[in-house]
């Protein structure tokens, strides 16, 4: 079993531990284990976009320093928001020495980062590192029959600079699913933003933009929306309880984390994948499906 | 849309403009450039940005429009409009603008001029309890780093 150095953030510990722990399990099955890192902190979200001010980059960078102290060259997350997070402040201080002395000279009780850590999302290893013909061959239970549109969303592809994939017309995800057994229809609106943090202030834009991207998921027979990350999990699970009353009707579609659809496919059962902290519980469909009894 | 007609006029070049407020407007958008690395004026008004921006329906002014706006001086109408405050920070602007202009930087040096005088969009005082039960804290985090100083 070889080691990665993991770093969860704050919301794959507290609201999304179906991400967490179907991830950690799956993970375990392919002989990887995801070491969670020591101290590690949070990573501020949202990308510090002011090239004037780099406090915003203090909590990534230090997150980065955790990973050196480990002893490794590579760091993997989850959560689309602080892999997006981490890989811009980690690629701007890597083209930029100037700045990168300036945090050093600042966090002046840690090690200096010397920016050799690779920032990673774990479709990356499971594309790069084991490979989706590798992850075939484990599959117990094939999602064959499952129809599932892989919903990227914005920051797993843009900016191309820090992007997984080609940054309009992605296939990991797709590439994913489809060596789990699962069919995955074209969604023109797989890369379209689903409002992200403005469901605290402007909810109303939120349910807009997801109700868009379920009722196209439907209308190609999707029987359930997979993504990786969870603010677009929760926007567009939650918003569907909505729908009905803004006068907005299609059937209820699942939200899935790909973790746990890797999870049932890898034979682990239901346990680690918390269907219970859905909003759209997928179970019926599951059942139907037969990936759970 | 909008409360302007856009006419073609560099406020830096108009005599009719007190001085005062052409060299205002010209340390505002060197000010911009600082905080985001872009000049504005090397938008050319195609409009891909607000045709693939996903909140542009909800905005005033959409982004190809602050751009035409910065560039004629119009700082306080962008900063004081939703157009920026609606924005997602999703790239998607930058994705398909053919001369790779990052808006979503553009829109974060307004909103930081704007929060750097101390004038913040949110409260945390003020946000309904139920809404911090209902949504996830990073989505509460990302508001704060957008919306206050």
């Amino acid at each position: 079993m070889r080691d990665i150095p993991y770093y969860p953030g704050c919301t794959l510990t507290t609201t999304a531990l179906n991400l967490d722990e179907s991830a950690r399990a799956a993970m375990k099955k392919l002989d990887v284990n995801l070491a969670e890192l020591p101290r590690w902190n949070c990573c501020g979200t949202v990308a510090g976009l002011s090239s004037d001010n780099l406090m915003h980059h203090v909590g990534p960078i230090r997150v980065l320093v955790r990973t050196q102290e480990m002893g490794s060259s590579r760091l993997v997350t989850l959560c689309t928001m602080c892999f997006h997070t981490l890989r811009m402040s980690n690629q701007l201080v890597q083209n930029d020495p100037d700045r990168l002395e300036k945090i050093n000279s600042f966090m002046d009780r840690e090690e200096d980062y010397r920016g050799r850590v690779k920032v990673l999302h774990l479709l990356e290893i499971l594309r790069d590192d084991i490979g989706f013909e590798g992850i075939r061959g484990h599959v117990d239970t094939s999602l064959d029959g499952v129809k599932l549109v892989s919903y990227y969303g914005c920051l797993l592809t843009r900016p191309k600079e820090v992007a997984i994939d080609s940054v309009e017309s992605p296939t990991v995800l797709d590439d994913l699913l489809r060596s789990l057994g699962a069919d995955t229809p074209y969604e023109p609106y797989a890369t379209e933003c689903c409002g992200s943090y403005h469901t605290v202030g402007e909810p109303e834009i939120v349910d807009d933009l997801a109700y868009k991207i379920c009722e196209s998921s439907h209308r190609r027979g999707a029987d359930g929306i997979v993504t990786s990350c969870p603010l677009c999990h929760f926007n567009l699970d939650e918003s569907q309880k909505r729908f009905s009353a803004r006068g907005n009707s299609i059937p209820e579609i699942p939200i899935l984390y790909f973790t746990q659809l890797m999870a049932l496919a890898l034979g682990l059962g239901e346990e680690v994948c918390h269907f219970d902290d859905h909003h759209v519980d997928p179970r019926p469909m599951l059942r139907e499906k037969g990936l759970i009894g | 849309m909008g409360r302007f007609p856009l006419t073609l006029r560099s406020v830096e070049s108009d005599d009719t403009i007190h001085p005062h407020t052409r060299s205002r407007h010209a340390g505002l958008l060197e000010k911009i450039r600082e905080i985001s690395g872009i000049d504005v004026f090397r938008c050319i008004q195609c409009g891909c940005c607000a045709a693939g921006c996903p909140t542009s329906d909800y905005m005033d002014y959409t982004p190809a429009q602050w751009m035409k706006l910065l560039q004629i001086g119009c700082f306080s109408e962008i900063a004081e409009s939703r157009g920026v405050w609606t924005c997602a920070s999703c790239f998607a602007c930058l994705a398909r603008c053919p001369r790779g202009i990052d808006l979503a930087k553009v829109a974060e040096a307004v909103r930081q001029i704007h929060l750097r005088k101390g004038l913040d969009q949110q409260d945390p005082a003020r946000i309904p309890e139920e809404t911090l039960r209902r949504v996830p804290q990073i989505a509460v985090i990302s508001c704060f780093r957008k919306f206050s100083s």
